[in-house]
């Protein structure tokens, strides 16, 4: 092991001569490709702005989570609350803080791109693989006036590791006992059936050039492809189009105490979309860890309460809906709740 | 030889000592390579290790790569690397020998013979990456249209597509080393033949191909030992199923294909260490393979 | 063959019309054989051009659609925000330059250095170990060694790191490299070594003074090829240098590079990206292909026939 030693020295001896550089920081994240567009957007824009650079790599949640608890990156993403069980093996706490909320909708591609409609157990069971044909009667039942072909449905699921299956999973474990038995919520699965793109523009890729397929993605990856995605009926009985209204209002929920605990798939409110899900970025609540120097921590929170506040204006444009204010309130006490050799770090304000 | 009797012991000394220290050296260029293999094969064993005692024998022998339950199996991707590398190499083997009977019987020297193997060169060197690209870009949709006509699900991704597209990665190698092998071929038993009247394609066919047949073997070896671990081109176009069936229009996935996915995203000890072991196994499998190869090689060149 | 070995048998002789004379109608059999032996020579022929048909296919597609993308911007930008339009690679040819010269500095002296050794003790026990060892590296997947660093580079050091992509990318390089230099130096005859050593010239200094430089061709090419295949490889740099949206010269951050480049903008849905792609497969084609070319001209100009 000698030589990882002599690399670390050197590693050492190298980043100690950027000191100098102080200004000009740089910072590593890695994770979901839900929010990526609105990431690399609002890092462009503070790049601009501030001068502080952003490596934002979008290998997918788990590869957020992954990555963050083995310390190899700043910060991570992923659009699915870490629980107590994934963060039991890391190093030290994590915290989540909220930063947009988003749509995961089902898209589809058939001849004429017609707009469908879905119920919950239909969706289940789709992915269950209970219903393989497009001209099936129990999609017919609820899409009267479109004219199914005899065609097979192509399942396409996430092949990599992604919040966007956590949430959708989580809402399939909602609305089917099945589900939640059979396969369960997480953001790698054991899926029943179907073949996996890699990340939300694999998936998109995907269904875009195979007839009858099915798969599911963020709203944004939808508009920007022009592939039509379908209506659902939500836990109050109405048919509900994704769009940032739709999404705000399902997002429009009380923060608990422990963040962990927040849900908002399967919305009990009535007019709110069923998948709809805050996006989180994860970061250790101690920051003085491995060579971190405390000024380049301060302008990463800095940044990450730009992004929570000045940056929401980059959402809407780019169809995530801003935090409501509660959770920005929220959002707040978290960033201010982290600290460098225990003091707390940053109080607040731009 | 010189004058001085004392300066001559101290020339012959220093002679001697930088003799030593320069075969120090390369002893030591050869002790780091062979050290570098074992320190490979070390780390994947140790890197492995929770895995290995998590996962027991079951791993080679069960069906499930379930990351939410921790249950991990190895046989859906060693069934679809041996598979997608199994048809590649029967469908390479056929292009390749056409090839190596080609360039080593009848086009040895000459313009046409120089461009064949320059273009069979360039196929060796065209970056893994490209040809996913490519596969991506013509051969799935050309196979999605086979789907549609057959009426099966038009997935383009599969089995087939990426079978298809790993044989025109390796036959570049079993090519050459078939007309290599070829060229060993003693003229005096090719010139028996054709003057017992026997045509030219006769004496391939009867004289020169099993004569050369070991050596072609081992080819194959290769390049099926280079096919198992490709990675790239493969995970673009195979569809990312962790199924076994016998359907070849079907998705699948290999082992190299999951690590490429899932790797950079593994939580949790068992669930990295379980790739890791992947990674082992596929390390382990393809270096038997191109051990095997060399021996088959060796075996023919000696015997020439 | 079978019936002319019986006719000699019976006959004595074969016959054989004098010059000018047209021979008689042969046998339908043996007009069966000839028309085989053509139609054997045609598919073989017709089975050879379908094999190297992709060659041209991916060189075609990539010239045609990749050239087209190929501008100044696309050289010398950066890559823009999902779903804009413009922008470049630029930070992806430094990249793979860079990633490159890593590799190099570790892989070609000591492969150089390897591969003197198993030229002159390549039978004893360390020899005959050395090779296997060799030998066995070149066929690891590639995707095993880019594992093999992260654990050794990536986890020790707590980052991803281009360092870490050229420790991958070194292990790949090195095999090729040893092997070649041996099979080059192997390929001297003896008489140069003896008539150094006659002449009182010192073990090292034959070696490295003459041997060596008789070899240079051939040890060229093989770093040469090294390169050519390191600078296509995608899977190792995957967990390694990670890849970065930025230019970045340090190679103890995260680093781009054009396969990597390559297949992030090929499996996207955006149109602007794919073209990305196309524009980065040609850069990286002529780049390898470029390197081919060079091994090929190395060869032929400064190799020396013994």
């Amino acid at each position: 092991m000698k030589v990882s030693r002599l690399l670390l020295a050197a590693a050492l001896i190298v980043s100690l001569g950027g000191i100098g550089f102080a200004q000009s920081f740089e910072f590593v994240g890695a994770g979901a490709t839900f929010p990526a567009p609105l990431y690399t957007k609002m890092f462009d824009q503070y790049a601009k702005e501030f001068g502080v650079k952003v490596n934002y790599q979008a290998i997918g949640s788990g590869g957020g989570q992954a990555q963050i608890k083995g310390r190899t990156v700043d910060f991570g993403a992923s659009d699915v609350v870490m629980t107590a069980k994934d963060l039991v093996d890391a190093p030290a706490e994590i915290v989540q803080v909220p930063m947009v909320a988003g749509a995961v909708v089902l898209v589809s591609n058939l001849p004429g791109n017609p707009q469908l409609r879905f119920t919950p157990d239909v969706v289940a069971d789709i992915f269950l693989g209970k219903i393989k044909n497009w001209n099936d009667q129990r999609i017919s039942s609820v899409n009267p006036d479109v004219k199914f072909p005899n065609l097979n449905i192509t399942v396409v699921h996430r092949s990599d590791g992604s919040g966007t299956t956590g949430v959708f999973s989580d809402y399939l474990s909602k609305v089917s006992d099945e589900w939640k038995t059979k396969v369960g919520m997480g953001t790698s699965l054991n899926w029943p059936v179907g073949i996996g793109g890699k990340g939300n523009p694999g998936v998109a890729g995907l269904v875009k050039q195979l007839p009858g397929a099915f798969g599911y993605v963020e709203l944004i990856y939808a508009i920007q492809n022009n592939i039509p995605y379908a209506l659902l009926k939500n836990k109050s009985g109405n048919w509900i189009k994704a769009s940032l209204q739709s999404t705000s209002t399902a997002a429009n929920v009380p923060v608990p105490e422990d963040v962990t605990k927040l849900s908002t798939t399967n919305s009990d409110a009535p007019e709110g979309y069923p998948i709809a899900s805050f996006t989180w970025l994860l970061l250790y609540k101690e920051q003085n860890y491995g060579n971190h120097q405390k000024d380049k921590c301060e302008a990463l929170l800095k940044m990450i309460w730009w992004m929570t506040h000045d940056g929401q204006k980059y959402a809407e444009p780019l169809a995530y809906a801003v935090l409501p204010a509660p959770v920005v309130a929220k959002a707040e006490s978290i960033i201010k709740s982290i600290t460098f050799d225990g003091k707390p770090l940053f109080a607040g304000g731009m | 030889m010189d004058g001085d009797p004392e300066h001559g012991t101290r020339r012959m000394r220093t002679a001697q000592a930088s003799d030593s220290a320069f075969r120090i050296t390369l002893f030591f260029g050869g002790i780091v390579v062979s050290v570098l293999l074992i320190a490979i094969l070390l780390s994947l064993v140790l890197s492995s290790r929770p895995a290995l005692v998590a996962n027991g024998f079951r791993f080679l022998t069960g069906s499930e790569w379930d990351p939410v339950t921790n249950s991990f199996h190895a046989l859906p991707f060693v069934f679809g690397t041996l598979v997608t590398s199994l048809i590649a190499l029967a469908i390479a083997t056929v292009l390749s020998l056409a090839l190596a009977v080609l360039m080593g019987e009848y086009f040895r020297a000459g313009m046409f013979a120089s461009v064949m193997r320059t273009a069979v060169e360039l196929l060796a060197g065209i970056p893994s990456i490209v040809y996913g690209f490519i596969g991506l870009f013509f051969l799935v949709p050309a196979i999605r249209v086979v789907q549609i006509v057959l009426g099966v699900p038009p997935f383009g991704v599969g089995i087939l597509t990426s079978s298809i597209l790993l044989a025109f990665m390796i036959l570049p190698y079993s090519a050459s080393i078939g007309r290599e092998m070829l060229m060993l071929v003693p003229s005096d038993l090719k010139e028996a033949a054709l003057s017992l009247g026997a045509t030219r394609s006769e004496t391939v066919w009867k004289v020169s191909l099993p004569y050369a047949r070991s050596g072609i073997m081992g080819g194959v070896f290769l390049s099926l030992g280079r096919a198992l671990g490709e990675t790239m081109a493969v995970t673009m176009v195979i569809g990312n199923s962790n199924i076994i069936t016998a359907n070849l229009l079907s998705p699948g996935n290999t082992m190299a294909s999951l690590i490429a996915n899932e790797f950079s995203e593994a939580q949790g000890a068992v669930y990295l260490a379980s790739l890791i072991e992947i990674a082992l196994l596929l390390f382990i499998i393809s270096t038997v393979i191109n051990i095997l190869g060399k021996v088959v090689i060796n075996r023919m060149v000696e015997a020439v | 063959m079978a019936d002319n070995l019986a006719r000699v048998r019976e006959e004595g002789v074969v016959h054989t019309p004098p010059r000018g004379v047209k021979a008689p109608a042969a046998d339908a059999a043996v007009q069966g054989r000839l028309r085989g032996d053509k139609a054997f020579l045609g598919g073989v022929l017709a089975v050879s051009l379908l094999a190297v048909l992709p060659l041209v296919l991916i060189l075609a597609f990539i010239i045609v659609r990749g050239a087209s993308s190929i501008n100044w911007q696309f050289l010398t930008e950066l890559p823009r925000p999902m779903g804009e339009a413009g922008g470049g690679i630029s930070n992806a040819i430094v990249g793979t330059i860079i990633l490159i010269a890593v590799a190099s500095v570790i892989s070609i002296p000591l492969g150089i250095l390897a591969g003197i050794f198993l030229s002159e003790s390549g039978k004893s026990g360390l020899g005959r170990l050395t090779r296997l060892s060799v030998e066995t590296l070149m066929g690891v997947p590639s995707i095993v060694i880019g594992i093999v660093a992260y654990v050794w580079v990536v986890r020790t050091t707590g980052h991803f790191s281009a360092l870490s992509g050229g420790v991958a990318l070194s292990m790949i390089m090195l095999p090729v490299i040893t092997l070649s230099t041996e099979e080059t130096l192997l390929m001297i005859p003896e008489s140069l070594r003896e008539a150094a050593l006659a002449l009182g010239v010192s073990y090292p200094r034959t070696v490295l003074r003459v041997i060596l430089p008789a070899g240079a061709s051939g040890v060229i090419t093989g770093a040469l090829l090294g390169v050519a295949r390191a600078a296509g490889e995608t899977a190792p740099l995957l967990f390694t240098s990670f890849g970065s949206p930025y230019m970045e010269y340090n190679i103890l951050k995260p680093m781009a590079s054009l396969p990597q480049t390559i297949f992030f903008y090929a499996t996207s849905p955006y149109p602007e990206w794919q073209s990305l792609a196309w524009g980065a497969s040609f850069v990286l084609l002529v780049l390898v292909l470029a390197l081919n070319l060079v091994t090929k001209l190395v060869t032929s100009r400064w190799k020396i026939q013994f």
